[in-house]
């Protein structure tokens, strides 16, 4: 193994990331957009609403009485109140799930329509009975959650972060590396002394390297408006992305090690990365879903990365805590580089 | 007769059912320049692959200085490949330096950057070269290890004239410093005037082999007589000699020139705008398979 020939191939690649400015500007972009987004949707101040269709009125500035619906109805923030001027133009928004309720304000008994096919329309209905509870009267007793709340930005930053590794390792390795099989630069490697572990260990570094740049880069800018609150160590956070990286560039790897099609790879990076990204907990828990699910997803490398850096960072887990997780990484990791290896072809 | 740089054994080589290499033997002298010529399809390029190791023959043997070839043969060899790419951000002077890395024993950069004059687009990134800067930066690639053995596979496709006379003297540099080269071309001209040896290939086997003038002297004795078609005054079809129509001229190969025009003469045929030429590797390979070498 020549150190010498790797240093010129990882060299080689980071010129070539860098310079291909649409590239390098995408892997910093998308991830801070989805944070910037994800952030503002579900910031504090903007809990998800439900929309209720009101007739009849003839503008949007809905004037309430008396008695026609609660004040607690009127002035709860989950709902938004939209006006139709007759109960055929409502329920046309109703059935289509513009709107999750419809509500004639006229009636006295508070006459509403739902459709029995829509989870929102189910939600809204409850909130909207439970506004003609009396107040004075609670049917239930509220307790408050005891300890400092994990905000979701900072439950989601991991995910996001994890997400965009994943994207970046399989396609910057695993896409890049069958279009220089297919266009030939593989081929003219092959005339010099670099052996394929060196060529694979040169892409893995160069990737990790701009995926671990990328990170403290989308990091710092993001921190710089959300203030993440981080309870564990930072070097261990860092620790974690980097394996988990390292084992994103080896899946990356098994999948370049041997396509000749672009078409073919894209397929098949987006029939992997796509349930690795909705199984693995980037968007939202696996709680309450099916037990073969929540199983099944354990055997994604993405899983453990997100579970390993949320413990760390949300609930200042130490490394102990995350041994298992790191184990996965770890032995899934040379199983990949293992198998990339064996089966690497330079030629079509 | 020098020692055998290269000898190849009885090679063949089958893709899924198409046998592309059917039963190739040659051995190549230190030092000289070996052309392979043949019609798209003959089995040049997958022969040059698999002599350089690039793709494994089914059958036969390699032979690199009387041994099988070992992992420093990578170390010994230049390769020009027909069809390759690189990396499109790097520059000229990139590419080269990466490279200049992956071997031993490099070629001193400066050196070669004025063998094969790239100073001016030294700092042009590679998707940025012209097709004739792309071969000279192809060709500064396979001398970058000062190799005893380049192979080139085609690299005057796709050249200007001018961009051709300058590979060809950088070729000619290369023979002169007692380097081995193995080349093939579509170029009679390219391979009359770089070659020392030539094997002409069709259908995955060798059909000829020697030097450009003993091929012709043994195929192409005689001259050729050239006559517009449209001015002919007769059907070619009554001529006692073997002829074919060539580009809208009538060809006529005969071994006495003499003999040939005087019957001509007889037969009251117009020679107004009459050529004669000598024998070329052309013909031979006309005469050999009946095919143009672009065919």
């Amino acid at each position: 193994m020549s150190l010498q020939r790797i240093w010129a191939m990882f060299v080689a690649r980071n010129y070539e990331f860098f310079r291909d400015k649409a590239a390098f500007g995408w892997n910093f972009a998308f991830p801070f957009l989805v944070i910037i987004g994800f952030g503002i949707m579900f910031g504090k101040d903007n809990l998800k609403q439900f929309k209720i269709g009101v007739f009849p009125a003839d503008n949007p500035a809905i004037a309430f009485t008396e008695g026609t619906v609660p004040q607690v109805l009127q002035t709860n923030k989950q709902l938004r109140f939209i006006a139709f001027a007759n109960r055929a133009d409502g329920e046309e928004k109703l059935r289509h799930y513009k709107i999750d309720l419809l509500l004639d304000r006229s009636s006295a008994s508070h006459a509403y329509w739902i459709s029995d096919s829509s989870p929102n329309g189910y939600l809204a209905e409850q909130i909207f009975l439970a506004s003609f509870l009396p107040k004075d009267h609670p049917v239930a007793k509220k307790g408050v959650v005891q300890g400092e709340q994990i905000r979701y930005i900072d439950w989601f930053f991991p995910g996001v972060m994890s997400m965009n590794m994943m994207f970046s390792a399989l396609w910057g390795i695993g896409f890049v590396v069958v279009r220089y099989r297919k266009n030939g630069t593989l081929k003219r490697l092959k005339a010099t002394p670099l052996t394929a572990f060196e060529y694979l260990s040169a892409q893995m570094l160069s990737r990790i390297f701009l995926l671990m740049f990328t990170l403290c880069i989308v990091w710092f800018g993001s921190n710089l408006i959300f203030h993440f609150r981080v309870h564990g160590s930072y070097l261990l956070i860092f620790f974690l992305f980097f394996l988990g990286g390292l084992n994103l560039c080896g899946i990356g790897l098994v999948l370049a090690a041997r396509g000749v099609s672009e078409e073919f790879a894209s397929g098949v990076l987006n029939f992997i990365s796509w349930p690795m990204m909705f199984l693995s907990e980037v968007w939202f828990s696996m709680e309450g879903a099916p037990q073969w699910v929540r199983t099944s997803s354990e055997i994604f490398p993405l899983t453990h990365l997100i579970q390993a850096v949320r413990k760390v960072m949300n609930d200042g887990a130490s490394l102990a805590a995350v041994q298992g997780d790191i184990g996965f990484l770890v032995i899934t990791t040379i199983i990949f580089l293992l198998i990339a290896a064996a089966i690497f072809s330079w030629n079509e | 007769m020098q020692e055998p740089i290269l000898e190849v054994i009885h090679l063949k080589k089958v893709f899924n059912r198409t046998e592309a290499v059917k039963d190739v033997s040659f051995s190549v002298p230190t030092g000289t320049c070996f052309g392979l010529l043949g019609p798209n399809g003959a089995g040049k390029t997958t022969s040059m692959e698999v002599i350089e190791d690039i793709i494994q023959p089914t059958a036969g043997q390699i032979l690199y200085r009387g041994r099988p070839r070992i992992e420093s043969f990578r170390e010994e060899i230049g390769i020009q490949f027909q069809h390759t790419s690189l990396l499109n951000f790097l520059t000229v002077k990139e590419t080269l330096q990466s490279f200049y890395r992956l071997f031993h024993n490099p070629e001193n950069l400066d050196e070669l950057i004025n063998r094969c004059d790239l100073s001016p687009i030294i700092d042009r990134q590679n998707n940025k070269l012209s097709g004739g800067q792309q071969q000279r930066l192809m060709l500064a690639l396979a001398l970058i290890n000062r190799p005893n053995l380049v192979f080139l596979d085609e690299p005057s496709t796709g050249l200007d004239p001018q961009s051709r006379h300058n590979l060809w003297s950088i070729v000619e540099g290369i023979k002169k410093e007692g380097k081995t080269i193995i080349m093939t071309t579509h170029s009679m001209e390219e391979a009359e005037f770089l070659c020392d040896q030539i094997a002409i290939m069709d259908g995955g086997t060798i059909i000829a082999e020697g030097s450009p003038k003993s091929l012709i002297t043994t195929y192409c004795k005689g001259s050729t007589i050239l006559l517009p078609g449209y001015a002919f005054g007769m059907d070619p079809q009554e001529l006692p000699f073997s002829w074919r129509l060539q580009d809208d001229m009538i060809e006529i190969d005969t071994d006495n020139i003499q003999a040939g025009l005087t019957r001509m003469l007889d037969l009251d045929i117009d020679l107004s705008e009459m050529h004669v030429r000598s024998g070329n590797l052309e013909d031979v390979f006309l005469r050999l398979t009946g095919k143009q070498l672009r065919d």
